[in-house]
């Protein structure tokens, strides 16, 4: 295929210039996808020009990425159209999307680790020679490579192999193979989220120097002040339905959080001293102070007492699994101190929290949780038999007496105990994950998401199962997204924004207002990101 | 690189040892008795660097010999036509090999070993004895006029057309990689398919073709392989594949694909033939400790890809972190 010569995209005619308008590069009306049952996106209408950053916000499920992916040709819209430049067209791949000008550049960036930075940017469309069968012009891919970085108004390497720059030289990389297509509109998908701040500056560096050329960027990200940062207008979606198109300027943050959660947030201050001691000091199970990890995590401070039920909250992206992959040693930290029954430790391996208590139900069940094709019986026995090593090996009798004891008491529903989980409803399938946690009797169990994907019955059964567990004497570090959940089940909750701890609310203080205003309204501590424009 | 050095290592050990060995007749030789192997590797070398595997390289050439001698001695075909035949049927099993992979998305290791079987069956199929070849444009056009003749101090040294057919091979194959768009599809494919697939690469053709190729290249080793033997043998070069790979894996090619070069399949090719020469020079050993050493040769060189591998990785984790 000859992409050499690609067309200069349809440009003119269509969207008059002038009147001060910047022309619409990329219009949907009435976009809706179902997805079986699920309605993903319904009527929803968006336009882009010339010139204008837009952030695109929204929670999990909120159709962010189908709507993305309806503009540009990943999906077929059940309902509505889309308009490239003024013209309507039904664009059936990512390819296409690209010759009308429309490129995308993906939260995981896709490039070939071991080449070198030009050949990425030229990959697949090199110049060639008319003659000699058609050989790669080399000094052209560097030309080339040179002029696309140039465009960026980056410094980097062209000769110098993908696989060693950093995670965002190679966004930056990928941003610029994008525009390579002669784009008009950039798409980025959560480019700042593996990101630290100084690379988030020199991103939005970036996004400004395409938006003076007249670039329109869409800009989905998580992080509030990013949007603040550097966008002009925001499109919240919330549900599948759109929300809001505004001007950046005319949203408070207040507002933006309660539009993305549909919900108002009062003006809820509590009392001066709410936080007062109460009740006697029970034995500190678990602290953390200003645990970080680059490209992770920045500061989280949180302490859990025994017997108590901590929740962690914040919108997506603020750090929620972050922190308990850090607390349960599947990540290592590099900043912050950890202490755990009084002492200092550093975890290395999740074997290492296991040994002292820590338990997490991970987020993703399916990816990091049951083991499908085992029976309830093996899934449950799993982590006691990787406690006890390989010498002590788990009886039959015994693994049946287990797992018997904690179907009984968690109410799984299965035919038996030898049933395959991945036969399981998905709140059984939950309560199989606990039930393997419980069975190392863990201190701390810390549960991402215990509620995902099961149905509202199961939900209030989980939950109720949690507070039984506390008033045993365990201590639960309780994250979820639903914040009538974390408000119903914890005695603490610790809120998180844009990868940091920001505050604290117990007691008479914590209702999920209260939660909210505290995303809203905190301010961070040091100076905007993304200050320094390039 | 350490391929390079290697190579050197040896050649200067065998000089060191044997009094004879640093000669034109053992450099000669070295091509001449190693041609076939090398252009099958070249072959084998787009294989693996898209991150696949080809088993059926030997069965191939043994069926490309049977063919050729069959059509020529006992079907009255010019060698020339016979020897077309043979390329075309290797190129298309090839690449219904490559088919069946892609399209039915079969691991490559258990398509081509089908291929193996049914390869080496098809040999026999068309003669199950081996069949030697007098007719007069091999014998002399092909292994007499076009021969490179020249004097070498007293001596005269021949060196026949399958050497030229080597070198040919393999530079068609450092341009094709190093400078096509097919090429480089080839090492992104091995380095990340599912990245290439995102960026538009032709992913499907790529590896259909890198199958062919490799067919095309069996066949072409056969035809080599009849002209050095000046007979097609359906028994011959049986496990001929795996000292392809393993001259592909001492060339520095990663198995996993997406890294390495022609040009060290061709250094492998020699340490492998080098290693030859030196157990015949020693004279008292068995011809197993070819073996032995190739074994331990393909260990040391998995061992540099590691440590590389780990020094590269550091490197990045290091000052230039931040890009």
């Amino acid at each position: 295929m000859e992409s050499q010569a690609a067309p200069e995209p349809q440009s003119s005619s269509a969207a008059p210039r002038g009147a001060g308008v910047a022309p619409v590069l990329l219009a949907a009306s009435g976009v809706s996808k179902r997805f079986g049952p699920v309605r993903a996106l319904d009527r929803v209408d968006f336009g882009l020009r010339a010139g204008e950053i837009r952030a695109l916000m929204g929670e999990n499920g909120a159709g962010k990425s189908t709507l993305i992916k309806c503009m540009t040709g990943v999906y077929a819209p059940d309902a509505g159209e889309v308009r490239y430049q003024g013209r309507a067209a039904s664009v059936g791949s990512p390819r296409e999307a690209e010759a009308l000008g429309v490129s995308t550049v993906y939260q995981e960036v896709n490039l070939i680790p071991h080449m070198t930075v030009a050949e990425n940017i030229c990959l697949g469309r090199e110049p060639r020679r008319r003659w000699l069968g058609g050989c790669i012009r080399w000094r052209r891919v560097r030309e080339k490579a040179d002029a696309a970085l140039g465009r960026l108004g980056v410094d980097v390497d062209p000769g110098r192999e993908v696989a060693s720059c950093s995670i965002a030289v190679q966004q930056l990389v990928a941003i610029a193979r994008a525009l390579d297509v002669n784009a008009r509109v950039l798409i980025l998908d959560e480019p700042t989220s593996s990101l630290d701040r100084d690379e988030v500056a020199r991103l939005f560096g970036v996004m400004r120097h395409l938006r003076s050329q007249g670039l329109g960027i869409v800009f989905v990200t998580h992080f509030l002040e990013q949007v603040y940062a550097v966008s002009d207008s925001v499109t919240v979606l919330r549900d599948g339905t759109l929300v809001g198109t505004l001007p950046i300027a005319e949203v408070p943050r207040r507002r933006l959080v309660g539009m993305m959660v549909g919900r108002e947030v009062e003006d809820h201050r509590p009392s001066a001293d709410a936080n007062a001691p109460g009740g006697p000091p029970r034995a500190e199970i678990l602290r953390a102070e200003g645990l970080a990890k680059r490209g992770m995590l920045e500061s989280v401070s949180l302490r859990v007492e025994a017997g108590e039920t901590v929740g962690l909250a914040g919108l997506l992206g603020s750090g929620r699994t972050e922190t308990a992959r850090l607390l349960f040693g599947a990540a290592r930290c590099d900043g912050g101190r950890l202490r755990i029954a009084g002492r200092d430790v550093r975890l290395r391996s999740p074997r290492a929290a296991i040994a002292h208590g820590i338990a997490l139900t991970p987020e993703n069940r399916r990816t990091e949780g049951v083991v499908p094709h085992l029976s309830v019986r093996e899934n449950i026995a799993l982590a006691v038999q990787a406690r006890r090593g390989l010498r002590a090996t788990l009886s039959g009798e015994e693994s049946r007496r287990l797992a018997e004891r904690y179907v009984a008491m968690l109410r799984i529903k299965t035919s038996s105990i030898e049933t395959p989980v991945g036969q399981l409803s998905g709140g059984n399938q939950q309560k199989v994950l606990l039930a393997r946690w419980l069975a190392t009797e863990p201190r701390l169990l810390m549960l991402d998401e215990p509620t995902r994907g099961i149905d509202v019955a199961a939900k209030s059964e989980i939950l109720r199962t949690i507070d039984e567990l506390r008033q045993r004497g365990m201590s639960i570090l309780f994250i979820s997204s639903e914040l009538e959940e974390v408000v119903r089940v914890c005695s603490r909750v610790v809120v998180l924004r844009d990868r940091r701890s920001i505050a604290e609310l117990e007691g008479g203080e914590l209702s999920e207002a209260a939660i909210l205003n505290a995303i809203a309204e905190h301010q961070p501590a040091n100076g905007r990101p993304g200050g320094g424009d390039a | 690189m350490a391929t390079a050095v290697v190579l050197v290592g040896v050649f200067a050990a065998g000089a060191f040892r044997y009094p004879h060995f640093a000669s034109w007749a053992v450099v000669r030789n070295l091509f001449v008795d190693n041609a076939f192997l090398g252009i099958a590797a070249v072959g084998a070398t787009f294989v693996i660097l898209s991150g696949g595997i080809d088993l059926s390289v030997g069965s191939v050439m043994a069926f490309a010999a049977t063919l050729i001698a069959s059509l020529v001695e006992r079907h009255g075909m010019h060698p020339a036509l016979a020897m077309s035949v043979a390329l075309l049927a290797g190129l298309g099993f090839g690449a219904l090999q490559g088919a069946l992979i892609r399209g039915f998305r079969l691991p490559p290791f258990l398509v081509t070993l089908a291929g193996l079987f049914f390869a080496r069956g098809a040999a026999f199929a068309v003669h199950p004895q081996s069949i030697g070849i007098r007719h007069p444009f091999v014998a002399q056009t092909l292994n007499d006029t076009l021969s490179l003749r020249f004097h070498l101090g007293a001596k005269i040294m021949t060196i026949p057309c399958t050497v030229f057919l080597l070198l040919a091979t393999f530079g068609a194959a450092w341009v094709a990689l190093r400078h096509t768009r097919f090429g480089r599809s080839v090492y992104a494919i091995g380095d990340d398919e599912h990245a290439a697939g995102l960026m538009g690469l032709p992913v499907a053709r790529t590896q259909v073709g890198v199958y062919a190729v490799s067919g095309l290249c069996s066949a072409l080793a056969g035809v080599a392989f009849t002209l050095y033997q000046q007979s097609g043998d359906p028994a011959a070069c049986k496990g001929l594949e795996l000292d392809a790979i393993a001259a592909v894996v001492i060339g520095g090619t990663l198995l996993t694909g997406g890294v390495g070069s022609v040009l060290g399949t061709l250094l492998g090719v020699l340490i492998l033939g080098l290693i030859q020469t030196l157990i015949a020079f020693q004279g008292d050993l068995s011809s197993w400790w070819t073996r032995i050493a190739v074994g331990a040769l393909v260990l040391l060189f998995l061992g540099l890809h590691r440590g590389v591998e780990g020094l590269a990785r550091r490197a990045a984790a290091g000052p230039d972190g931040r890009g």
